[in-house]
């Protein structure tokens, strides 16, 4: 029933493969066999658009008048390195290791916007076929969208701590659920680095022996269960703003794809049904349902990206997602109150049934989007 | 079906001694002799496959299994469409379970983005005898005063809405629901499986409202063979009606077309109760008080002042609020039911005691003059009262057998008399 096409796109996720060093016999000008980026107020020269993939060395010249910045973006626009500050008339060299495929460099004079682009190609490793553009650009939306997420969380968590630091109760209360909002969308991505989300988001039963605990969820317990705020509590909310930061720096750089996107989206959903419809998350504070809320729509805005692909490969899924993300959006609308939403405790244990109904008839069929993603049913 | 998902059968083959290919040709052959009832305990043919097509659901009169997995579902969609599709897809899975196959493209070697069709725990087992039947609660035909589905006008007259009766005491979460499947097998894992696999293709148009495991039978229908004891350790429901005795089943279990509605006619009517036992009250119960409660020696089964279980029971001698005495169908009007119900042990109470019971499943052609009559003579006078509590309660209108691989459960019921599949779809 499901007979399915692998299609390049899983080739070039999974089986690209570091080659061997570059060419060395390429000796161009003083810069040896490195790739000599021209940068300008108006221009980006690349003086090869091909080259063997492996080690790569990006000679830099700023010619132009304003300080630029050099990238290589891989498909997505996942950044594979950077260089800030090149100020007017230096030379700076940058070192990556490139896999084989298609790239672009981007000059961006004044360090600002999307950059003056040109298109290289790595070669070499195993042939691949082209990334299907609609992909190729849902995951540069998707990457865009958490990078704003990011963003707009940073001031809220900042609201958050201040409000701790300040030994505010009431406000830091308030401030709480609002700073979570823009990490719940995009935990998957948050998750993928590993180290951020232990220090930002545990729950007391997730440490392990000898591990101090800090972030969100220690500070909701100060804040709901002891109801009062201790010294150490406001250097932990100085240090949650210091680990979003850190966050929202990498976001960039996170390794995407239409498949880990679908997968993501599957994961958000994961998250609400074991933890968010148990009321295990938010166990002090009661305030589940706004991580609920973000969590789907983090979701969606996955399945909206995908959607083009998806709903061509597999029309019928499309329908289904497109019915149940309206479903439980209205499921969890009868439970607003005022900008937010009721605390969970409130919720009886039938109402939480309806939604656990309304979470797995999501999640099944949206375990089934990155098949779609990936070829024809 | 490709060779990249073998049945679990064709699994057996390969992977068995010379024996478990000689029982499951054994088993072929007793399939192919279409008998239903035979006990298959002691012939080497446990693991086979029972027929799923058939002019009746199989898991009624089909040699109760050893296992059970009974759950009751919530419709969640208001589609009728969306239901019709579903009914299918189970007829389908059904089809292939109860062969011993995965459901879909199977557990293993598909697409490794996406998760399996089937969900593998399954692989590797006989088929075990599961039978899977599936009945429709009242809350199918109106819920909330609304006919949901446009079917309310084919209610039939007797799936009524169960009484009231003294002593009940039940939980709304472990009672009704708009459809019912049960899962019987001789392996447990088999049963489960069947109703995870179930459910799992359900996600979005139903949802489980209940569930019950069963892990021993207490009922047998066939009549050779020793009747299993329910948690009390007494023998009960000695003279059940036997799969084989067609007489006795076109009787008191099939709905005939006479009966009507029309679409029932072969089905049968279900009810189940989750009886919780009082375990550690009665096994402190002296042993004669135990025997005149139910109105059996304990050891044998035998009736009052005979000797042998199957002996004929004399029931004026039998204490007047005796279990046997009350239940017989000489005490209801010969009111008959063919029982099919299963001890079940959820663990234990807050308490510490036993969370244990009987599931009791009871078919039927009428509840009315079947399962009422006696529960409500049960219900005023039964000694056994003082040891047990009714503290669920369903009942469903089980519809005939899936007739070949193109009919599907409810056909009768969500298609129009001309043939029409369905008066407001496609």
């Amino acid at each position: 029933m499901r007979a399915v096409r692998l299609s390049a796109l899983l080739a070039a996720a999974t089986l690209a493969a570091v080659t061997g060093c570059a060419d060395k016999s390429d000796a161009e000008g003083g810069a040896g066999d490195a790739i000599r980026v021209t940068a300008s107020d108006d221009a980006c020269k690349v003086s090869k658009p091909e080259f063997p993939a492996g080690h790569v060395q990006l000679a830099v010249e700023n010619k132009g008048s304003q300080v630029t910045e050099v990238y290589v973006y891989a498909p997505g626009d996942r950044i594979v390195t950077e260089r800030e500050n090149i100020g007017p008339g230096t030379r700076v060299r940058i070192n990556a290791e490139v896999k084989a495929g298609r790239y672009e460099i981007a000059c961006k004079p004044g360090m600002k916007g999307e950059g003056i682009r040109q298109k290289v190609t790595a070669t070499g490793g195993s042939a691949k076929a082209k990334l299907d553009p609609r992909l190729e650009k849902a995951v540069a939306e998707y990457r865009t969208y958490a990078q704003a997420q990011a963003d707009g969380t940073l001031p809220k968590a900042r609201k958050f701590a201040d409000a701790v630091r300040k030994g505010d109760l009431e406000a830091a209360k308030k401030a709480y659920a609002p700073s979570r909002i823009g990490w719940e969308r995009t935990e998957p991505v948050a998750e993928s680095f590993g180290d951020i989300d232990p220090k930002v988001d545990f729950r007391e039963d997730g440490l392990e022996k000898g591990q101090k605990w800090t972030g969100w969820h220690r500070l909701e317990k100060s804040l709901w269960h002891d109801k009062k705020i201790t010294a150490d509590d406001k250097e932990l909310a100085s240090q949650l703003v210091d680990d979003l930061e850190d966050w929202r720096g990498r976001v960039g750089s996170a390794e995407i794809t239409p498949t880990g996107m679908a997968n993501g989206a599957k994961e958000l959903l994961d998250e609400v049904a074991t933890g968010k419809v148990t009321g295990e998350e938010e166990r002090y504070s009661h305030t589940d349902l706004v991580d609920f809320h973000a969590n789907v729509e983090g979701a969606q805005k996955s399945y909206e990206l995908l959607k083009p692909v998806a709903a061509e490969n597999d029309p019928e899924l499309a329908g289904e997602l497109d019915r149940q993300f309206a479903a439980l959006f209205k499921k969890l609308d009868e439970y607003r109150e005022g900008d937010g939403f009721v605390a969970y405790d409130t919720v009886g244990d039938s109402d939480r049934k309806d939604l656990s109904d309304g979470v797995n008839a999501l999640a099944e069929p949206l375990s089934r989007l990155a098949a779609a993603v990936v070829g024809k049913k | 079906m490709t060779a990249k998902a073998p049945s679990r059968r064709s699994l057996l083959g390969w992977g068995g001694a010379g024996l478990a290919i000689g029982a499951a040709a054994a088993g072929g052959a007793a399939a192919a002799a279409g008998a239903v009832g035979e006990d298959t305990r002691h012939t080497g043919s446990r693991n086979r496959a029972v027929p799923f097509h058939g002019e009746h659901q199989a898991g009624i009169a089909t040699a109760v299994q050893d296992r059970l997995h009974f759950a009751a579902f919530d419709v969640t969609t208001d589609d009728r469409e969306a239901l019709v599709a579903l009914l299918k897809e189970w007829s389908q899975a059904a089809a292939r379970m109860t062969a011993g196959k995965p459901v879909g493209d199977g557990a293993v070697g598909g697409l490794a983005e996406a998760p399996p069709d089937d969900t593998g725990e399954a692989l590797g087992l006989p088929p075990s005898r599961l039978t899977l039947t599936v009945g429709f609660g009242p809350t199918l035909f109106e819920k909330d005063g609304k006919d949901r589905f446009g079917i309310k006008s084919r209610r039939p007259e007797a799936l009524i809405d169960l009484p009231v009766f003294s002593g009940d005491n039940l939980d709304p979460a472990r009672s009704n629901g708009d459809l019912c499947v049960q899962a019987c097998a001789d392996d447990p894992q088999v049963a489960v499986h069947a109703i995870r696999n179930l459910a799992r293709i359900g996600f979005g148009k139903v949802a489980v409202r209940w569930s019950q495991l069963g892990f021993g039978k207490t009922s047998s229908t066939t009549p050779d063979a020793q009747t299993p004891r329910n948690l009390f350790g007494f023998k009960d429901g000695t003279h059940n009606i036997a799969g084989t005795d067609d007489r006795a089943l076109g009787k008191h279990v099939w709905v005939s077309g006479k009966d009507g509605p029309e679409w029932m006619a072969g089905g049968s009517y279900l009810v189940a109760r989750r009886i919780r036992m009082h375990i550690e009250t009665w096994d402190r119960t002296p042993l004669k008080e135990q025997e005149d409660i139910f109105g059996r020696d304990k050891r044998e089964g035998a009736p009052v002042g005979r000797s042998r279980e199957h002996d004929k029971p004399n029931l004026r001698a039998m204490p007047p609020t005796s279990h046997v005495r009350l239940a017989h169908p000489d005490s209801n009007g010969g009111a008959r039911l063919l029982r099919r119900g299963y001890s079940f042990t959820d663990g234990t109470d807050g308490l510490g005691r036993l969370e244990a019971g009987l599931f009791f499943l009871a078919y039927q052609r009428d509840v009315r003059d079947g399962f009422v009559p006696v529960q409500r003579n049960l219900a005023r006078n039964d000694a056994l009262n003082e040891y047990i509590q009714h503290v669920g309660s369903a009942v469903f209108a089980v519809p005939p057998g899936v007739r070949d691989g193109h009919d599907w459960w409810g056909r009768g019921l969500f298609t129009e008399a001309d043939g029409s599949e369905d008066a407001e779809g496609k």
